[in-house]
């Protein structure tokens, strides 16, 4: 049995987990549109290959990475290609950006796939590059791109891989589903993933209040063999923060501004192990997700397996939506997630959730009062930091204190917001100080920049400048040394050479 | 048809500032209760007329700042503050008195600042402490304890309230005050030479004080703070005492259980510097903050010129809160060196 140790803070806010029916999944229809963004992870947007009109099967290539940072999208079923141009996206900001546009036959017809089973004969490069070519992107959320995740190098040797099933956040269900319904398929892909990354002991973390997933994953570890370890540990948010789970389960702690596989670790969702499990072993690419769709606002709340580039509409009008007054359409969870601002847009690889809560079950944030520094928030931040200390810096744009404070230690969880009496919304000002400070940050390389470059210029041309003085006193050295060896007057000299030109002149008319 | 755009979180838990204030106010009711069977009703005199007066007052201040005064009386702080203040005042104050401390309290030790939230110190503290020192004379005017005085009616004590000296022998010597003045015997025996001192403490303070203790652990149950600097304080208060002992000679500062539960001690450590506004942030910092304050207690109580000493000790930890916080944050994940 694996000691568990208990994180710093934290709350337990309802869960709701049970209104989505965790472990029952049906299939989402497939639309008559899709509309496929080029960017669904973070990074570098990939690049549109299909042509307006060109007719894709599912499966089919549809844009491709450029560079490391970036993932390729792939058509999720058979049909044609109707535009490639910036369309509203599910964005915090309600951003833009180019989407392909695919106009659905019914037929879902899917090119030839072929995987591998012997894959651990093969080398982890060449597991990277298939994972890579699937488009995979981590489907926690962050949708950082996987195969640069998961290439380190032999300067992090990697002892463990964890594969994070805590789900903390409430009424999302969709991780518990697909523990349930892929188990199986969740142990084979940690074994791949393992595999890639040298790892010979794979953890799975699960919070206690999936019980029914604990026991299929444990089921399914028990039949796949050694090295796999199951652990449990109890509920509490925000339990399933990268760091979290790893000081949860190990006691250690991913040194500030570090990354996991620096303490020999390596995080991953069980989407995105489901979804390496797929690449390698059917040659499928990730074009599907599980999503749940939930709220008082829905009549049939669940889980539905649903092609990526859904519209937020159509599974939510499928789910039974009725929109209430003030209603709210939350991307994720209700402590993380973020509200959309337009419906058309569509589902990506980082979708969990599609949370549709109705005003009582939710109510809007009353008028924040003032701070009376009573220390709640310090209590449930699990990164241990000061929230109302942050918060008054943070009103002050005093970034010196922000950054003495530790404001980007802050994983924006809203924990401290959520138990506030106040109701600051204090993550609101972590967010927009971090942005200021990264602004600024940006303005001081930019003028350190234009100062390098000018200093750079100015020491040029004092060089230029001291080299054609150098010269010219080379020169000047040269000249009287040779008068001096000549004996005579240069001066006079250079006369009677004038005058001897100008007789010259003067003969010639 | 148009979504509403919030930023997360989405939910929120059920603290609410107004509910807090709510809670101090009831947790006040076990002390306030005996310290009416003992003392008899001028201190609920106290704090109906000083309440009535603050919520007029913050009111009409928040109004004239242009600020809502509806939000501001709700949020119940202003009645907290003169609620504190009035317990800490003597029985049977005269009104200007009262007037004089409320209007302080809200006035300077709150609103000048900026409201709820933005004083550097304890509001109920400054009036006190202003009241001290510009009347000593009446501040030092407490009551007698049941069965050594008369303990007067409702009517009577309302009208003692407007028309001060309708009621005869309203002032007694308060235990720390025998204390103090105390200089030829032994400890022990001044406990049993002095009917005031019978108990443990001395007549009705000890209940008084358990009853505020009483209270101040339903707050603690309820988390409307953390045991940081109210426990810090009593064990600082009774170290203090414990060494200043000297084994009950008549130059004794008294024993533990003397500070302990006399004066304003447990009032002091549930209700007054666990105000969070003006103290220390961090836990730890709240620990420091608290047996700072129960140091200060002590010394004030034994070497200094006032009975009692809850309210200079707070002001001057007020003081040292921001310092305090400087050097106590704590350490964030990921920052701490590796582990073993």
């Amino acid at each position: 049995m694996r000691a568990i140790h208990d994180i710093h803070g934290g709350i337990h806010p309802p869960d709701r987990k049970s209104l989505s029916r965790p472990g029952e999944l049906r299939d989402a229809a497939i639309p008559r549109t899709l509309m496929l963004p080029v960017r669904q992870h973070l990074g570098v947007p990939a690049k549109a290959v299909v042509a307006v009109g060109e007719s894709v099967l599912g499966g089919q290539l549809m844009a491709e990475a450029q560079g490391a940072m970036s993932v390729p999208v792939h058509a999720p079923t058979s049909g044609r290609v109707i535009d490639v141009a910036p369309y509203p996206l599910a964005h915090a900001s309600g951003l833009q950006d180019i989407c392909i546009v695919l106009e659905t036959d019914g037929k879902d017809e899917w090119r030839l796939m072929s995987g591998v089973t012997n894959w651990r004969e093969l080398s982890p490069e060449a597991l990277i590059e298939r994972i890579r070519d699937a488009g995979i992107a981590g489907m926690g959320g962050a949708g950082f791109p996987t195969a640069v995740k998961l290439n380190l190098g032999p300067a992090r040797p990697i002892e463990t891989l964890l594969v994070n099933g805590t789900e903390c956040e409430p009424y999302i269900t969709a991780d518990d589903t697909l523990m349930q319904c892929q188990a199986a398929a969740l142990i084979e892909g940690a074994q791949i993933l393992a595999h890639v990354v040298g790892a010979g002991h794979i953890l799975i973390g699960i919070e206690d209040n999936k019980p029914e997933a604990i026991a299929r994953v444990e089921a399914a570890a028990l039949e796949a063999g050694a090295n796999i370890e199951v652990a449990t540990f109890p509920t509490k948010y925000p339990s399933g923060g990268e760091k979290q789970i790893i000081e949860i389960l190990t006691g250690q702690q991913v040194p500030s501004g570090g990354i996991p596989a620096d303490i020999g670790l390596v995080c991953v969702n069980p989407g995105t192990a489901v979804a390496a499990r797929q690449a390698i072993c059917e040659g499928r690419p990730l074009t599907h997700r599980i999503v749940t769709l939930t709220g008082e606002a829905l009549a049939r709340p669940g889980n539905v397996m649903a092609c990526l580039g859904t519209p937020i509409e159509d599974l939510l009008v499928e789910a039974g939506l009725t929109l209430g007054a003030e209603q709210r359409i939350i991307h994720g969870g209700p402590m993380m997630g973020f509200a959309v601002s337009d419906l058309s847009a569509p589902i990506t690889k980082i979708t969990n959730c599609l949370l549709a809560p109705t005003l009582s079950e939710l109510p809007l944030p009353g008028p924040a009062k003032p701070c009376i520094r009573c220390g709640h928030c310090a209590e449930a931040c699990p990164a241990s930091l000061l929230p109302q200390q942050l918060y008054w810096y943070a009103r002050a744009k005093d970034q010196e204190q922000l950054t003495e404070h530790r404001l980007f230690d802050c994983i924006e969880c809203g924990a401290c917001a959520y138990v506030c009496p106040s109701q600051i919304p204090l993550v609101q000002y972590y967010r927009a100080a971090k942005g200021q400070i990264r602004d600024s940050e940006q303005e001081r390389k930019r003028s350190d920049n234009s100062r390098d470059r000018f200093e750079a210029r100015q020491a040029r041309l004092d060089a230029e400048h001291a080299a054609r003085e150098a010269k010219r006193a080379a020169r000047k050295a040269a000249a009287e040394s040779k008068a001096d060896e000549e004996g005579a007057d240069p001066i006079q000299a250079a006369i009677e050479r004038a005058k001897a030109r100008k007789a010259e002149q003067d003969k010639t008319p | 048809m148009s979504l509403i755009r919030v930023t997360s979180p989405h939910a929120s838990g059920q603290h609410q500032v107004s509910a807090v204030m709510r809670d101090v106010l009831l947790a006040t009711l076990p002390g306030v209760a005996v310290m009416t069977y003992f003392f008899g009703p001028g201190t609920l005199a106290n704090i109906i007329f000083g309440g009535a007066l603050a919520v007029g007052c913050e009111y009409a201040v928040t109004a004239l700042r242009g600020r809502d005064p509806r939000a501001a009386v709700s949020d119940l702080s202003v009645l907290v503050t003169s609620t504190l203040l009035c317990i800490a005042l003597p029985p049977y104050a005269p009104w200007w008195l009262i007037v004089i401390g409320v209007l302080t309290a809200v006035l300077l030790g709150k609103q000048v600042f900026g409201g709820l939230g933005y004083n550097p110190f304890n509001p109920a503290m400054v009036g006190y402490v202003v009241l001290l020192i510009s009347f000593p004379v009446q501040m030092s005017h407490w009551a007698p304890p049941l069965g050594l005085g008369d303990v007067p009616g409702l009517v009577e004590t309302w009208q003692h309230l407007f028309a001060p000296g309708g009621i005869d022998a309203v002032t007694a010597a308060t235990p720390l005050d025998l204390l103090r003045q105390n200089t030829g015997l032994l400890f022990d025996d001044l406990l049993t030479e002095r009917a005031e001192l019978s108990g443990w403490a001395g007549v009705g303070w000890f209940e008084v004080n358990l009853a505020f203790l009483a209270g101040g652990a339903w707050l603690l149950y309820r988390r409307i703070f953390t045991w940081h600097a109210p426990i810090a304080m009593l064990v600082a208060l009774s170290l203090s005492a414990l060494m200043g002992y000297d084994g009950g000679s008549s130059e004794s500062g008294g024993s533990a259980l003397f500070h302990l539960f006399s004066g304003a001690t447990m009032f002091a450590a549930f209700f007054i510097i666990t105000d969070p506004v003006s103290s220390a942030v961090s836990n730890r910092g709240r620990l420091i903050f608290g047996a700072l304050i129960g140091l200060l207690v002590y010394l004030i109580r034994v070497l200094g010129n006032y009975p009692d000493a809850v309210a200079f000790a707070v002001l001057i930890l007020n003081f040292c809160a921001p310092f305090i916080d400087h050097y106590t944050q704590p350490t964030v994940y990921g920052t701490r060196s590796r582990d073993p």
